[in-house]
């Protein structure tokens, strides 16, 4: 019991740790791919720092949930990544670690970051938000008829079962956990703004969408954002990591190797999963904006086709 | 079959459905073509699978046939044509791509509907097969009512052609003269459309078939 509780306070602090770094090394990835020397893989933590130590500028006209959007959203955010099992399996919260709990979480962080784009009404930060919302509007079902086609094979929404179901000898060779993996991916290029949908290392494009919605903010509050966004990043690697390859996790309460080995999978994983993402960046267009809800409307029915292709199966068994 | 055989047979159906809505989605004329072969070497692929499982040397017969003429001669052939034509460049797409998605699913959706009652009596695998590939050669009609160019439309009714012979290597009856008849056939046909897409673009200076509309007079 006592051994849940330590590895899910481990597990929070870990993410947080984590989370800038992973932003880091994929930069440092990505210029190097394109030939830049490129900034340090600690980057992040100083910019998380210097942001916090600025003073936070806000508009005069901007109401009190303009000040508190930035720490709901982390705050939920932060939770959402402290559920998924990644270098353990049976947190003390476990229970709760439904991925549709996660994907609420996440559409909650996103409902903020949308009404603080609107607050101080300035008109970029309205253009961010509605089509923030219209990726949503597709991105959350496709999540949703992933989560389904895994849990159907799972029986079960729970995270920990998931993942010991995919590492266990039951899982066959099937095309609706590829589809599912291919319409995961998509969504979580679309979430986290990466590149064919949006540019991540602009602030000054018209068709920017994130950076868009957070353009009014400075100081501690840009700081805060900035590290649920790279937070955001680390969920979705390890939430693909959890679902499709949970090998290496190690159960709270095993010895020390155990969790050792966990933690060194864990890591190569993130490692190998922000290195595709990085390659994936540097080889392709970024997409214009109304291309976008055709590139994750194929997400959409990659999902729906994995779910109905499992359906066929099931039924005809 | 074993689960693992029984698993690679539906990864390798289920592809071709992916792969026909594939076809759907893509609006490039030569990526079109790329496609297209690529759903003739699933089929190749799948068909050799079957052969392979069910210890049925024709299919591999079958295979080769699907292999050599939709997987490399039509593809080939195509790509030329469409270079000749001038429209190797080419986008279009009549209706757009989403609702023609959501129309590709509702057909899959369908052809499961009705393909699942009437197979209860055969094996697993049989029926998901024919499920597959109805929904296959819909998703071809479909394709081939959407798209506006003549050789979109061709691409459609071969691809409706590849999920007929999925259906028969899967019903596990079709004498193999039969097979080799129908590949010829549609090679026959591939050479007569051919010659009408350079006769209709002699005629109207584009492939574009609605100007065959505008001849028999139903649209101003």
């Amino acid at each position: 019991m006592m051994h849940g509780w330590y590895t899910q306070f481990a597990q929070l602090v870990l993410v947080l740790v984590m989370a800038p770094l992973l932003s880091g090394v994929t930069r440092r990835i990505r210029s190097r791919l394109l030939r830049r020397r490129g900034p340090s893989i600690f980057q992040p933590y100083r910019d998380l720092l210097k942001l916090i130590r600025k003073e936070a500028v806000v508009a005069d006209n901007a109401s009190w949930l303009f000040r508190i959007a930035p720490y709901a959203i982390f705050a939920t955010t932060w939770v959402a990544a402290a559920l998924i099992p990644t270098f353990a399996a049976g947190l003390t919260f476990s229970a709760a670690a439904d991925v549709i709990v996660i994907v609420a979480l996440l559409g909650t962080a996103r409902f903020f970051l949308a009404l603080a784009g609107l607050d101080v009404g300035t008109s970029f930060g309205g253009l961010g938000s509605s089509r923030e919302m219209m990726f949503a509007s597709l991105a959350e079902p496709a999540m949703l008829l992933v989560v389904f086609t895994v849990s159907l094979f799972a029986g079960s929404t729970q995270l920990s079962s998931i993942s010991t179901y995919m590492a266990g000898p039951d899982i066959g060779l099937s095309i609706s956990l590829a589809l599912a993996l291919i319409a995961l991916i998509i969504v979580a290029l679309a979430e986290n703004a990466r590149i064919p949908v949006d540019n991540p290392a602009t602030h000054l494009e018209l068709t920017m969408v994130h950076e868009a919605m957070i353009l009014e903010y400075s100081g501690r509050h840009l700081a805060v954002i900035e590290a649920a966004a790279s937070l955001k990043l680390l969920l979705y690697l390890s939430l693909i990591a959890c679902m499709f390859a949970p090998w290496g996790t190690t159960l709270a309460g095993n010895d020390v190797v155990a969790y050792a080995v966990g933690l060194g999978a864990y890591a190569f994983k993130l490692a190998v999963l922000g290195f595709g993402l990085v390659v994936f960046e540097t080889a392709i267009a970024k997409m214009r904006v109304f291309r976008v809800p055709e590139f994750l409307g194929m997400a959409l029915m990659l999902g729906l086709l994995g779910a109905i292709l499992l359906f066929v199966s099931r039924v005809s068994q | 079959m074993t689960p693992l055989e029984t698993d690679i047979a539906h990864l390798l159906a289920g592809s071709m459905v992916l792969v026909s809505f594939l076809l759907l989605y893509q609006d490039r004329m030569s990526a079109l073509i790329n496609i297209f072969a690529l759903h003739s070497w699933v089929l190749a692929f799948s068909v050799a699978w079957q052969a392979y499982v069910q210890s049925a040397p024709h299919l591999f017969i079958t295979a080769l046939i699907a292999l050599a003429f939709k997987g490399v001669v039509i593809p080939v052939a195509l790509h030329r044509i469409v270079v000749r034509l001038g429209i190797h460049r080419s986008i279009e797409s009549v209706v757009s791509i989403g609702p023609t998605m959501l129309l590709g699913m509702a057909l899959v959706a369908l052809s499961i509907v009705v393909m699942m009652p009437v197979t209860e009596s055969a094996g697993a695998f049989v029926r998901e097969d024919l499920a597959f590939a109805l929904s296959i050669v819909l998703l071809g009609l479909l394709m081939m009512v959407t798209r506006r160019n003549a050789v979109g439309q061709i691409i459609g009714f071969m691809s409706l052609e590849n999920g007929l012979v999925l259906a028969a290597t899967g019903a596990q009856g079709m004498p193999l003269v039969v097979e080799i008849s129908v590949a010829f056939s549609v090679l026959i046909a591939f050479i007569v459309i051919g010659m009408f897409l350079f006769r209709i673009r002699e005629r109207f200076d584009s492939v574009d078939v609605r100007a065959l509309d505008m001849s028999r007079g139903e649209s101003a």
